[in-house]
């Protein structure tokens, strides 16, 4: 496929790198020739300095056969102008632009086909926030993602000491809650996967990952550790887009508080937030933390742009009392380094926005994606078309249809009933199918197994 | 000094146009046949010979005016013109001196309703007319008219309502051109005036009386026609409408123009101050009515209950009817409606005294300072119904309440100086500084402001012009700094 990215930025550069490996063809437009040169040395791709609004530029691009326009400047401005450019001048398929401004969201009309021509909005700061609210709401896991609008949702959680399924077979989730559906995807023992099968047995430090009806989350989790108390007070170090937004959406339901460092930022969230109590000063400050109580908070956020200042206020709160801590990092080397040692949580963003993103670039027909460990796993939200002559999937049950091993159906969401992945269950036409892949080599074997043969067209 | 004939080049283009508003008593005359239609034809002439004069006289000086003579302008039309207005009385009324003829047209001016006069069911209603309508002039500011006519005769008038619009939140203009806010805003004046005529006609009163009487509420003045004030009329349906008209004038009109514009009613709950007012108003009523009658005042709840949200109502919103003694209660209850008429009308409304939006902001300025002690590192800035108030506005708002309450305790003292006795003094000058009307003791409801000397006259004189010029326009003038180029 050929695809063009506006903007080399932190998204733009992470975009093109998951892609690149996924044998696209890519070019990058930026201003700053700095920020492409660092791309293209690094990665197989075509680069372009320009301004990714101006119709010369896009056409030097190559707008007119590329498949998909990914516009992901810092300008919600430029990216929806270039989406309409390429639309009226080019034709171009599949244009997905990154917006911000809430003013722009509001008004979902103005993406459609008679104005800007935004096929699909994204904005990272947003899925960021909703992805570390779910953190927050259920403290004990290390990751909650969704799948069919909320209907069902992928659950990690690392399994401690005290849980009742410690040292027995995973058989015994069922046996010891009959009327709770829950399927266990995945569990990764030292980093190293392990198929699972009803008489793997689960151990202290495994990370489990399981799928569930949103409302049954609970319950499992409770299989598996024993259950803290739930979430009160937030602390969050940074006030920016992510620290704003999140902020913003936790105070109805959480005593909040914000540090930031920039005093006129502080003046600008204090305007905007009602109940949330922002804080002036540096979040690696102990005196500050000190006098603010972080002994007593449940989770603890740092999400500024600098990682060595989120690791070391998180390492500083984790060992001053805070309950849980989680550090937004943006170098990939970091995240590895420091998740699952003092911190709790390593969130890089580029990962957590990635799926969105890639949701619109893969074959077949992909509702989401989510990478998981940090993009060595996946968990794709698929929908089976055609019937059981065009599809390999639909009208057979799951454990004839051919899924390379390592892949697990997790579930399907049939209109709103949600089912679990059972061997026996058979697939129909349009059923969102959950699948989990523990190794990203597979994905395109499964993708493959989606699609409609030509036969039916 | 050349530019102070600006000023009074545009005073004297006032005093012109407000020449006109003796057309009004003139015709109250025709019709009842008074025999005071010389009297105020004579006023008339003087008024607009004089304001011509001065206009002719300093022709040479027109220009546009600063700041600083914008405020000289406003306070030499709340001083000129209870001059002019005194004409009529002094000719009318035997026996008028200077002294109580100014007080009474200042209390009528800056809608104060503090009155020197006793038989004033015996007054030509030529008079009466005449003292309410300058309840209905000054209520709105005729500043607000003089805004929105001022403009077409080439004179600027920003800078003026600037000065005169009361309250912190003077700057949220509700159209971009000020004479369309200031037309507005006086056709929502005029037209909840004609309801109230209409809706007092209805509930009993004689025409003269409605007329009267919706002019002095809409005012939030407080002259009446009788000297038993709402009490003459013994009805419930009449203090009922009252209640309802001297709320609808404690609101800020912006607030109107905005709920009329939009034509939503939510616009009220938006507004904080109004919220805030009603909140504490009935809560009052209701503890009040509890009091008076757990104290036997009243033999039932109900009688209780009427009387205090009416007095209560009256006094809290500034606007100074009686429908009955309460000298005569407890002091407990006196004491807190006076209270409240410190603190409970909204700003851009016609009340006076601290307001409540600057209550507001002292409350949660208050609230800050406790939060600030807890947690030192902390940004929190003021905000109000959501709205970052910045802290000049706090500052100032702080600053007013500080010469509000100076201004007052010396007025107070200068009162008990020459001689009153400490309730009466105490209880006059807040009712004056806050344009409510009645005081206590012999300034109260029963009594009359006719015993003071006319040292004490004139302090009062002076209280009610500061309160209505919010302190700060009257001594701005004062400073060194102001005359200083």
């Amino acid at each position: 496929m050929k695809i063009l990215i506006l903007g080399a930025g932190q998204v733009g550069s992470t975009v093109a790198e998951s892609l690149v490996s996924e044998a696209n063809d890519i070019t990058v437009v930026d201003t700053h020739a700095e920020k492409l040169r660092l791309l293209q040395d690094r990665f197989d791709l075509r680069t372009l300095v320009g301004n990714a609004s101006h119709p010369s530029t896009l056409k030097q691009a190559g707008i007119a056969d590329a498949d998909i326009l990914l516009a992901v400047t810092q300008s919600d401005e430029v990216n929806m102008v270039a989406c309409k450019l390429a639309s009226s001048l080019y034709n171009t398929p599949v244009k997905i632009a990154r917006i911000r401004a809430s003013g722009y969201l509001d008004h979902p009309e103005i993406f459609n086909s008679d104005n800007f021509c935004v096929d699909f909005s994204i904005c990272p700061e947003q899925i960021l926030t909703d992805y570390i609210r779910k953190l927050i709401e259920f403290p004990e896991a290390l990751q909650v993602l969704e799948f069919a609008n909320g209907l069902v949702s992928l659950v990690a959680v690392k399994v401690f000491d005290g849980g009742p399924l410690v040292d027995k077979p995973l058989s015994f989730l069922r046996s010891n809650m009959p009327q709770i559906d829950a399927r266990v995807a995945a569990i990764f023992r030292q980093d190293k996967p392990i198929i699972p099968e009803g008489d793997t047995i689960v151990q202290e430090g495994d990370e489990i990952f399981f799928i569930a009806a949103t409302g049954n989350i609970r319950s499992v989790l409770k299989e598996l550790r024993r259950m803290d108390k739930p979430t009160k007070r937030v602390m969050i170090v940074g006030g920016g887009n992510i620290g704003r937004r999140l902020a913003r959406s936790l105070e109805q339901d959480y005593q909040v508080k914000v540090i930031e460092y920039n005093k006129t930022t502080c003046e600008g969230l204090a305007g905007l937030l009602k109940h949330t109590l922002v804080l002036n000063g540096d979040g690696t400050d102990e005196n500050l933390l000190a006098t603010e109580h972080v002994a007593d908070v449940d989770v603890f956020c740092a999400l500024t742009n600098d990682d060595e200042n989120n690791i070391m206020s998180t390492l500083l709160a984790k060992r001053d009392g805070a309950r849980k801590v989680i550090a937004l990092i943006n170098r990939n080397a970091y995240v590895g380094l420091v998740q699952g040692g003092k911190i709790d949580i390593a969130l890089s963003p580029a990962h957590v926005t990635i799926g969105s993103l890639l949701a619109y670039v893969r074959q077949g027909d992909v509702a989401a994606v989510h990478s998981l460990r940090r993009g060595a796993a996946e968990a794709l939200e698929l929908i089976a078309h055609g019937d059981r002559q065009s599809s390999k999937v639909v009208g057979r049950r799951i454990d004839e249809i051919e899924l390379p091993k390592g892949a697990t159906i997790g579930a399907i969401v049939r209109g709103k009933d949600v089912i679990m992945g059972h061997r026996d269950q058979q697939i129909e036409e349009e059923d969102h199918v959950i699948v989990f892949v523990i190794n990203k080599s597979m994905i395109n074997k499964v993708e493959k197994l989606f699609q409609v043969s030509v036969g039916f067209l | 000094m050349r530019r102070i004939f600006t000023v009074f080049h545009a005073l004297g283009l006032m005093l012109v146009v407000f020449s006109a508003a003796y057309l009004m008593p003139m015709v109250a005359s025709l019709v009842y046949d008074d025999g005071t239609l010389i009297h105020f034809a004579l006023a008339m002439v003087m008024t607009f010979a004089a304001g011509l004069l001065m206009w002719l006289l300093t022709r040479r000086y027109k220009g546009e005016l600063s700041v600083r003579h914008g405020y000289l302008l406003v306070i030499g039309m709340w001083t000129a013109m209870p001059a002019v207005a005194t004409l009529p009385l002094l000719m009318v009324i035997d026996g008028l001196t200077f002294s109580h003829a100014y007080f009474e047209t200042m209390s009528g001016i800056t809608s104060t309703g503090a009155t020197v006069l006793s038989g004033l069911d015996n007054l030509p209603p030529a008079i009466n007319i005449w003292r309410h309508e300058l309840h209905w002039l000054g209520g709105m500011g005729i500043i607000v008219l003089a805004v929105a006519v001022l403009p077409l005769l080439g004179v600027g008038g920003r800078q003026l309502f600037k000065a005169e619009t009361p309250g912190p939140m003077k700057d949220s203009t509700l159209t971009p051109r000020i004479t369309e806010t200031a037309r507005n805003l006086w056709l929502i004046y005029f037209s909840i005036t004609v309801a109230c005529i209409l809706s007092l006609k209805a509930a009993g009163m004689t025409w003269l009386d409605s007329i009267c009487h919706a002019f002095s509420a809409m005012g939030l003045g407080g002259f009446s026609t009788h000297d038993a004030s709402i009490g003459y009329f013994n009805s419930p349906a009449i203090e009922g409408v009252l209640i309802v008209f001297m709320l609808l004038a404690a609101i800020n009109f912006s607030t109107h123009f905005l709920a009329w514009r939009v034509k939503s009613l939510k616009t009220y709950l938006l507004d904080t101050e109004f919220v805030a007012t009603v909140v504490l108003i009935l809560v009052s009523c209701f503890g009040i009515a509890l009091f008076l009658w757990w104290n036997g005042v009243y033999p039932t709840f109900m009688t209780a209950l009427r009387h205090a949200s009416f007095n209560l109502v009256s006094i809290a919103t500034d606007c100074g009817f009686s429908s009955t003694d309460y000298n005569q209660w407890p002091i407990f209850a006196p004491m807190w409606m006076l209270f409240l008429s410190c603190i409970s009308v909204s700003s851009g409304s016609t009340g006076g005294g601290i307001k409540m939006i600057r209550t507001l902001i002292l409350f949660k300025q208050a609230g800050r300072e406790f939060v600030k002690l807890l947690h030192p590192a902390v940004v929190n800035p003021m905000k109000i119904a959501g709205h970052v108030v910045p802290n000049n506005i706090v500052f100032a708002v702080l600053g007013f309440i500080f010469l509000y309450f100076m201004s007052a305790s010396a007025l107070v003292f200068a009162l008990m100086a020459s001689g009153l006795d400490f309730i009466s003094s105490f209880s006059a000058i807040i009712a004056c500084i806050n344009n409510v009307g009645p005081g206590l003791g012999v300034v109260g409801p029963a009594g009359n402001f006719s015993v003071l000397t006319t040292f004490q006259t004139w302090i009062c004189t002076l209280a009610m012009l500061a309160g209505r010029l919010e302190i700060f326009t009257l001594l701005i003038i004062f400073t060194p700094q102001f005359w200083r180029r």
